[in-house]
């Protein structure tokens, strides 16, 4: 085990001695109020109101442009807000400069500085904020290089490491000063899928040992997925979501969250029973659906989703179990794919539907259903789902 | 042909040196042997000159005559040096950046005087410097400074046409070394905890240094040698720098021998202050923040 203390060191106390009865203990690590940053004319964050926990893996997910790297430097300090507030445990930041906040980052492209040795890079914090001994020092560097698995490459200068050790070095020059809130920019954009993942399972087994804040920006919807407590889809310079992984998968609440996280079937519909636990709703082909009224939310219109997985396929003569949601259709294209066999069915009035079917009961060659073949569609009510327009809807031209 | 390159393939390398090598044997080596020899000479012009290995007091009678120029060719050039890294830094760091779209328009600027004759910048440093000139002339019609202050004909002049000569080759290879630096490194050196000053002494600085330590060789191993700054804006006994003895032995007083020794001590001195200021500098520093 590896003794660093997992909590934030409010003060920039570097006296190794540090006790539990922190002054303000407060449950958000970071709160961003009402915050906008404009370039020119462009709004890059658009009225941002969030809330990051202490001590939780916390995502900014979402496609290139949408402000993740923005909202980031704002927190870190590197850009102004236009507006709004920016508060770390309690305290107004918003005009603090990075080096007088409590916050580490560790940036895309790793900025090592080239020029010192690992140990120096290491240690480069801790030297600026002074008052350590030289041998406590050292002892800590030698220790967070063997948090991340770099014992003795203290001496080696950057460019005589690779691009994964690369990043262990960022992050042990971020968590040694045992920030409140570790920053991170895309960290695994430069690394290959292989030491991608490894490395997604590091960064987890990391945060876990020592407890600190993680924010992490990724466009990787498995990645934000594998490793958040909580993720914020986030959609031209706001988010549309934000909820744990799960929740976000089963049960999003616009078109753009329920596309952006796996893929989706949505079919548009108009809602004639409100009741609970079910509401119903008429969908275009005219049949009707059961959705879980928690997820219709008082809408009137909406667009009812359901996962391609979960959608099971019966033959045009047998008879799906009562209380599924049903629908029927022809098969148009029938694609093996190994762990599944995937299916797009067209509906009666020409929407296409996507089924996975696992390969479980299937023999070799033997197709269930072949394209032209008549079939239901059915699935459970409970995995249904039901979404809003997104408010970005118009300006993409989905 | 292309085939056969590709078979010799190691030989690339030295076909492409062969143009250089061969200028230098011809325009380097083989005045060099030629000087060396004759710094062994004893005789005279008329009379003749014999070559003989006894004669190696040319090079102390050379370093005993002329030690006062020696010294002062050293301090002139140092002093220069550091007068002309004062001036280029901030400059380059300006220009580096802060100067946004203007950038190449500054750079422009700073080698815009270039285009101009050595020989007339120098003069018309002259003009200015002069007892009357534009610097003084208002400054004693105005009473700011007595009536026998002069610049002209003094280290100053010197030091300050030193300067002013050498000032794109300092600036130009610290422009270059800090224009490189990744702004990210500066980012993270405030993301830990660095005030922009030491941001500046712990990053920009260490980084910038292969830069000054080109820009100063560049500035100070010509500053040494030079002889058209002493002669023009010194013009007294005063300001006479090692440039100024080997010219008026080699052409005024046909002293051969001598000039030649003067020369070897130049370049022997040249060598021993490089690897000096390399050593303190941190060699090692310079090659790994290179790359
Ligand atoms: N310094 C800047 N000047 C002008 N516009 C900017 C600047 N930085 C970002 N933007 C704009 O703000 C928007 C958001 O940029 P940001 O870098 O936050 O996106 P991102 O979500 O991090 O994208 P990516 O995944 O591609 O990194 C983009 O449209 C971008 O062009
Ligand atoms: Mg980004």
């Amino acid at each position: 085990m590896v003794a660093i203390p997992g909590a934030p060191d409010p003060g920039h106390c570097p006296s190794g001695t540090r006790s539990d009865e922190s002054p303000v203990t407060t449950e958000v690590a970071v709160r961003l109020v009402d915050v906008v940053k404009k370039f020119g004319d462009v709004a890059a964050v658009d009225r941002i109101n969030l809330e990051v926990r202490d001590g939780e893996f916390f995502s900014l997910l979402g496609p290139s442009g949408c402000g993740k790297t923005t909202t980031l430097r704002m927190i870190g300090g590197f850009e102004e807000p236009t507006s709004g507030l920016i508060e770390l445990q309690g305290k107004d930041v918003t005009w603090l400069p990075p080096y007088r906040r409590n916050v580490n980052t560790v940036f895309q492209n790793y900025a090592l500085f080239p020029h010192l040795t690992i140990f120096e890079n290491v240690a480069f914090g801790l030297r600026r904020k002074g008052g350590l001994k030289d041998a406590e020092l050292r002892s800590r560097v030698t220790e967070m290089l063997r948090l991340v698995e770099l014992p003795g490459f203290e001496k080696r200068k950057p460019t005589q490491i690779s691009g994964g050790q690369a990043q262990r070095v960022a992050l042990a020059r971020a968590l040694i000063n045992r920030p409140a809130v570790l920053l991170l920019d895309e960290p695994l954009g430069a690394l290959d899928l292989k030491l991608r993942k490894q490395m997604q399972l590091e960064l987890k087994r990391i945060q876990h040992e020592v407890g600190v804040t993680f924010i992490y920006v990724t466009h990787d919807q498995e990645e934000a997925m594998m490793m958040s407590d909580r993720i914020a889809v986030m959609n031209s310079g706001h988010y549309e979501q934000l909820a744990d992984p799960e929740t976000l998968y089963e049960r999003p609440q616009t078109r753009f969250v329920a596309g952006f996280l796996g893929v989706s079937n949505l079919l548009a519909g108009i809602v004639l029973e409100k009741g609970t636990p079910y509401a119903s709703v008429r969908l275009a082909d005219e049949a009707v659906v059961r959705v879980p009224a928690a997820a219709v939310n008082g809408r009137a219109d909406v667009e009812v989703g359901v996962r391609p997985e979960k959608i099971r396929l019966f033959g045009a003569d047998a008879e799906p179990p009562s209380g599924l949601n049903v629908l029927s259709g022809t098969v148009r294209d029938a694609s093996y794919l190994g762990v599944s066999t995937q299916y797009i069915i067209e509906t009666k009035n020409g929407s296409r539907v996507s089924v996975y079917e696992q390969n479980v009961e299937r023999t070799i060659h033997g197709s269930l259903h072949r394209p032209g073949e008549a079939v239901h569609l059915g699935w459970s009510p409970d995995h249904t789902f039901a979404v809003g327009p997104s408010v970005a809807d118009a300006s993409a031209g989905e | 042909m292309t085939a056969l390159l590709r078979r010799y393939r190691f030989i690339v390398p030295y076909l492409l040196l062969t143009p250089g090598l061969i200028w230098l044997a011809i325009f380097y080596v083989y005045p060099s042997v030629q000087m060396f020899i004759s710094s062994f000479w004893s005789g005279s012009l008329e009379r003749g000159f014999t070559f003989s290995l006894s004669n190696v007091h040319n090079y102390t009678d050379a370093l005993s005559r002329y030690q006062d120029q020696i010294v002062r060719s050293i301090f002139f050039a140092a002093a220069a040096t550091v007068a002309t890294f004062l001036i280029s830094f901030p400059l380059a760091y300006t220009i580096a950046f802060r100067a946004g779209q203007y950038k190449n328009l500054l750079l422009f600027l700073v080698i815009a005087p270039f285009f101009t004759s050595f020989l007339l910048r120098v003069i018309s440093w002259r003009t200015i410097l002069g007892d009357d000139g534009l610097l003084l002339g208002p400054l004693k019609s105005a009473g700011l400074v007595g009536d026998d202050v002069r610049i002209l004909a003094t280290p100053v002049a010197v030091i300050a046409g030193i300067a002013y000569n050498f000032l794109p080759f300092m600036t130009l290879p610290i422009y270059v070394s800090l224009e490189k630096i990744d702004k990210r490194l500066l980012e993270a050196g405030q993301d830990l905890y660095a005030t922009p000053w030491s941001a500046f002494r712990k990053i920009t600085l260490p980084l910038a240094l292969p830069g000054i330590f080109a820009g100063t060789l560049l500035t100070f191993i010509p500053a040494m040698g030079d002889y058209v700054n002493a002669e023009l804006l010194g013009q007294t006994p005063g300001t006479k720098m090692i440039g100024n003895v080997v010219q008026s032995r080699f052409l005024v007083n046909n002293d051969y021998p001598t000039a030649a020794a003067l020369s070897f001590i130049l370049m022997a001195g040249i060598l021993v202050a490089v690897a000096v200021y390399a050593r303190l500098l941190g060699t090692e520093e310079l090659v790994s923040s290179a790359g």
